[in-house]
């Protein structure tokens, strides 16, 4: 070989490694950038959570989950606030769970795959961005004039339903497709109904993914407010819905579901609007109490869906 | 074709067209499945295999846009299980299949084996014990399981799940035992197992299976049905077929030509 070629190859390499070096400073750069947004957003939101514990964390004590709301500031309490929230969950739950899973599963197995439903399918991802408050509009005009069922935690439960409904049929749907077509196979060629499919091996092996699902609708749920205020919450009561079990037959009573209620959110949002300080301290705790069971509640979803992760092997 | 007189049909498959949406799969097939005998199915891939098995079984109204045409019947009645009015749970409750890759469900082994049993409405403890013991023992697992029926069935071996698929498929006593290409996801020694098994398993079934490994289909397979872009080419005796095939297309293939 001539020296020529040799002298010729070498600055070619040399070439290389100029190359190599000026995209690997490219690489360097994009990390430090990305990097530095990073801890920007992660340090904006822990200086916005310390501060909110710091003012509210003191204010917890026991009264203040059993005290009523109160013009004093220092008696005042949450009381109605976390039944309503927690009456309502209750309500919510008991009818976006059940319906949300049927649709997903039917949307899914049962139903053919035509125009027809792609264009439900596509609707449902829409209802899943739309902005809460117009759920509240929607439910006004028909839970509370429509079927007259007032402005009560049923109404509340059934607005907060509806807005996540969505989000557990979406994600049925997610959790089921991630059983292998291979499973469906082998129950139906062991002579299984649809039906049996279903409850035997589909709904079993995605519940990690479905509870997933659901916890985190409830996670949102909990917070909202808007659609809570325009179906007509109270922002201050004083006494709680009707028990719901009697002493005397048939001892479930089901008279809380047409009470009043608030929920935490709006409590928190009341005492905000308040010129006393004493009251935005009293904010901060129901918004720490707020924070602390999002997150309970989203480390719980992500808990299941590790666990079934690892005991889910195909 | 050879008819075998002296042999009793189990099955009969007349004039079977398929075709996916437009895509035509399958040309009028016809041949017998003997009772007590293993019939296997060769040839390329993409020829069909598969999809007349899974005719055998009503696997495609799981699937739109397949389209089928012709009859299988089922021996001694003569039901043709092909028919609309025949229902396909029916079918599959009467033939039973096991998959390529093995798919146990992910519960335990008791229950994998129980399952037939339970869609059928059984609730007899004694009964469905009994029924696993046999059939986890005719399809050979049963020295190694005995002493873990509750543990998870997917921390078993490849071979071992694909034999607990097997001895699924067993437990409800079906006519017909379909196999597609049962070792294909398999290592040698497992696939030796099988083959050993499914020749044990002739005593008492009947078996159809695909298969691309022509070894297994002379050593193991009495009948062999040689398919060639979804015709029957060819159907005889293993010894026949793979001694003096008539066809230049069979020949062709067997002795490896292209494949
Ligand atoms: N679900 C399907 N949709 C459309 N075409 C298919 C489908 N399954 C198989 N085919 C086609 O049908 C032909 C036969 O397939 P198959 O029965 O799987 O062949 P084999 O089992 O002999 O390899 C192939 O050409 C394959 O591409
Ligand atoms: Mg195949």
């Amino acid at each position: 070989m001539s020296t020529a070629v040799l002298q010729s190859e070498r600055a070619q390499v040399l070439d290389m490694r100029a190359n190599i070096r000026r995209r690997q400073w490219v690489d360097l750069a994009f990390g430090v950038a990305g990097l530095l947004a990073l801890l920007f957003a992660l340090l904006t939101l822990l200086a916005l959570i310390i501060d909110l514990a710091m003012t509210g964390v003191p204010r917890l004590s026991w009264e203040f989950f059993t005290n009523f709301p109160s013009r004093f500031p220092e008696r005042a309490g949450i009381l109605s606030a976390w039944v309503g929230s927690f009456a309502i969950m209750i309500t919510t739950a008991c009818c976006a769970i059940p319906l949300g899973i049927a649709a997903g599963v039917y949307l899914e197995e049962y139903a053919s795959k035509n125009w027809l439903t792609g264009l439900i399918e596509l609707n449902i991802i829409n209802l899943a961005g739309i902005p809460s408050i117009t759920f509240g509009l929607m439910a006004l005009g028909l839970f509370v004039y429509q079927f007259q069922l007032g402005q009560s935690i049923l109404t509340a439960g059934l607005t907060l339903g509806l807005l996540v409904l969505p989000i557990i049929i979406v994600t049925t749907r997610e959790a089921i497709r991630t059983v292998p077509n291979s499973i469906r196979e082998a129950a139906y060629a062991l002579g299984a109904s649809r039906w049996q499919m279903v409850w035997d091996h589909l709904l079993p092996y995605s519940s990690g993914g479905i509870l997933t699902g659901v916890i985190i609708s409830l996670s949102r749920a909990i917070g909202e407010t808007a659609p809570l205020i325009t179906v007509g919450a109270l922002t201050f009561i004083a006494f709680l819905p009707h028990p719901p079990v009697m002493a005397e037959f048939p001892f479930l009573s089901f008279q809380w579901l047409k009470d009043p209620f608030t929920v935490m959110p709006i409590q928190m949002f009341n005492w905000v609007s308040r010129p006393q300080p004493e009251f935005h301290v009293n904010a901060a705790a129901t918004g720490v109490i707020l924070l602390v069971m999002t997150l309970v509640m989203n480390g719980i979803a992500i808990w299941i869906r590790y666990r079934f992760r690892q005991r889910l092997k195909w | 074709m050879t008819t075998n007189t002296n042999l009793n049909l189990r099955a009969e498959v007349k004039d079977l067209s398929f075709s996916y949406g437009p895509k035509k799969v399958l040309n009028r097939v016809s041949m017998p499945i003997y009772e007590n005998r293993i019939t296997a199915l060769i040839g390329p891939s993409g020829c069909g295999k598969t999809t007349l098995l899974r005719c055998f079984n009503r696997m495609h109204d799981l699937y739109a846009a397949t389209n089928y045409d012709g009859e299988i019947l089922l021996h001694p009645e003569k039901r043709n299980v092909l028919a609309r009015d025949v229902d396909p749970m029916e079918v599959r409750m009467r033939i039973g299949m096991v998959f390529q890759k093995p798919n146990p469900f992910p519960k335990s082994i008791f229950e994998n084996v129980a399952y037939g049993l339970r869609v059928r409405g059984v609730r007899k403890r004694s009964f469905i014990e009994d029924r696993v013991e046999k059939s986890l023992q005719q399809a050979g697992l049963w020295s190694e399981v005995k002493d873990r029926l509750p543990s998870p069935a997917t921390a078993l071996s490849g071979g071992q799940q694909q034999r607990l698929c097997i001895a699924r498929a067993l437990a409800t006593e079906p006519e017909i035992l379909l196999l597609d290409e049962p070792t294909s996801a398999l290592d040698p020694i497992s696939t030796t197992h099988i083959e050993e098994l499914i020749t044990e398993l002739k005593k008492d079934w009947t078996i159809v299976i695909v298969t691309h490994n022509l070894h297994q289909a002379s050593r193991t397979a009495d009948y062999t049905a040689f398919m060639y872009l979804g015709d029957l080419i060819e159907f005889d005796t293993s010894d026949k077929l793979f001694t003096t095939p008539r066809d230049p297309r069979t020949e062709n293939y067997i002795t490896g030509r292209f494949g």
